[in-house]
């Protein structure tokens, strides 16, 4: 039934492949992937690479962190050209020199960052890790 | 569909405890029992809401533990309702319509939790947890991160400088310390300044320390029945005019999220249900977790238009004997936040409030208010309307 599950979608994340679903009914994208598409519902999509650019809408440093992440760190919303927002990390950027004004609205190539497997989780993690184009 | 109020209400102090979540519970739905006038052999369920309760103290499938501890019978149903911080209204509001619809005719509803225990490290992970555990919670995004992420996103599209965001943001935090001050139930009952707010370390860029709730321990609940059984046992049954649920997924999917398209669905629901709007409530207890969440969530349940909230707190419409009360009882900011009780806490307050019993922080003439409570990054959304007058 699933055309991407979440482990497909890591895996080419992981090789530098941001992969999404593109809607046959209505045309729009979804990405992270789900059973259907965000939009109208369909289930008739095929899965595409995405360009893996986009434009960073919002962030926050993460100052206190959650037990098995060390702070600082950059956590960043990025809306990407073919229109899902994507939750990631910023890795080219120092915590302590993020403002509004030299993060939202930079452009952004969006790569990957893996986290090893922790409590509470199944198998190993994958995040977008956004690169704020020089 | 059957009339339906809530006769007794029952809370515990909330704050660090050495009580048990099974404990908590059971003082405060006793408390409830006990004003109600009934005998617990008159409870036919009893719904709890609760989100962390296997992190805090290895206990799952509480329900049952807080049914017995009671002495509630064995043909009592006896349900845990999880929707992270909306866990208790998801219980209420489902009590509410199970009354409402026959099934029932009493039910003991509200939540317990012992976050505080947790420590800081432990509770910001398994808070985190009511993210999208694969595709948001890996960027080791917390919720004030979620709420930070939040103020950046309003300052920026409303084009409000951040400094006189964060000022404005500072007054709710104030005004909740305020009312919390003359809450006896209030984890912090200290009046704060503005000055106060803005020199607390940053927990994530740009909410610093009084701009967030903190971990609580906590119980409360309602007991929930039909108008002609309340109007037998109490002086001042209190209406559950409207109620309403609505539902999102990952945060990254709700796209700009100044905009809460579950949060308006909820508010929707419970508006019409109750024949009333936004100007009709008198005063609401809502989900203050972090100091821009309630400046937001006051422009998604209509109480202002979009991008105005902040200055509607600056210029102190929003503080009791203002144009509508908001989180008289010191809201989750002062009141504090025992995620499964927290909707509980509300439902309490609201109560209270109409029924006059409210002293030093009493909003006069109120006759009908409101409950809004967020779960997740608005995953679960639940809004109550109540009055005294059916």
């Amino acid at each position: 039934m699933y055309k991407l599950t979440y482990k497909q979608y890591f895996e080419a994340l992981k090789e530098g492949k941001l992969l999404g679903l593109k809607c046959n009914d209505c045309g729009s994208y979804t990405a992270p992937p789900k059973l259907c598409c965000d939009k109208c519902g369909s289930t008739n999509n095929e899965v595409v690479t995405l360009s893996g650019k986009g434009v960073i809408k919002t962030f926050t440093v993460i100052r206190v962190a959650p037990e098995g992440y060390d702070a600082p760190y950059i956590v960043a919303m990025a809306e990407l050209e073919e229109g899902p927002w994507l939750m990631g990390n910023i890795a080219n950027v120092d915590p302590d020199k993020a403002k509004m004004d030299n993060i939202i609205g930079k452009k952004v190539t969006v790569g990957a960052k893996v986290l090893p497997k922790m409590n509470y989780t199944p198998d190993e993690g994958v995040t977008p890790a956004f690169i704020i184009a020089e | 569909m059957r009339k339906v109020a809530i006769m007794g209400v029952g809370m515990t102090k909330f704050g660090p405890t050495e009580k048990s979540q099974v404990e908590l519970f059971a003082e405060a739905a006793m408390e409830a029992i006990n004003a109600s006038n009934i005998k617990t052999k008159d409870v036919q369920a009893l719904f709890l809401g609760n989100g962390l309760g296997d992190f805090e103290e290895g206990q799952l499938n509480l329900a049952g533990f807080c049914a017995n501890e009671l002495g509630l019978p064995p043909e009592t149903t006896a349900m845990r309702f999880e929707g992270a911080c909306a866990s208790a209204s998801v219980a209420i509001r489902n009590a509410f319509l199970l009354v409402a619809s026959g099934a029932y005719d009493i039910v003991v509803a509200g939540g317990t939790e012992r976050a505080f225990s947790m420590g800081t490290s432990l509770a910001t992970r398994t808070f985190a947890m009511g993210t999208d555990s694969k595709y948001e919670e890996f960027s080791g995004l917390t919720f004030p991160g979620v709420f930070a992420m939040l103020a950046h996103l309003y300052a920026n599209k409303y084009n409000i400088p951040l400094p006189k965001l964060k000022e404005r943001m500072a007054m709710v935090a104030v005004k909740n310390h305020k009312n919390g001050a003359k809450n006896p139930l209030a984890q912090f009952q200290k009046e704060i300044t503005v000055e106060t707010v803005l020199k607390g370390f940053v927990v994530a860029d740009p909410l610093q320390l009084f701009d967030c709730c903190p971990f609580s321990d906590g119980g409360a609940a309602v007991v929930i029945t039909t108008d002609e059984i309340a109007k037998k046992h109490v002086e001042k049954p209190v209406y559950i005019l409207g109620a309403g649920q609505g539902s999102a997924g990952s945060l990254c999917r709700q796209k700009d999220y100044t905009i809460m398209p579950s949060r308006i669905a909820s508010a929707k629901q419970a508006y019409k249900m109750a024949g009333v709007g936004p100007k009709d409530i008198n005063m609401a207890e809502v989900h203050d977790c972090f100091t821009i969440a309630e400046i937001v969530l006051l422009e998604n349940l209509g109480f202002y238009d979009f991008g105005t909230a902040s200055e509607a707190v600056e210029k102190g419409e929003t503080e009791i004997g203002g144009k509508i009360a908001i989180n008289p009882s010191g809201g989750l900011k002062a009141k504090g936040h025992p995620v499964g009780a927290t909707g509980a806490a509300q439902v309490y307050e609201i109560v209270k409030q109409l029924r006059g019993e409210c002293g030093a922080r009493q909003v006069e003439n109120a006759k009908i208010g409101m409950t809004d409570t967020l779960g997740g990054d608005a995953g679960t959304i639940v809004n109550l309307i109540l009055g005294i007058q059916k």
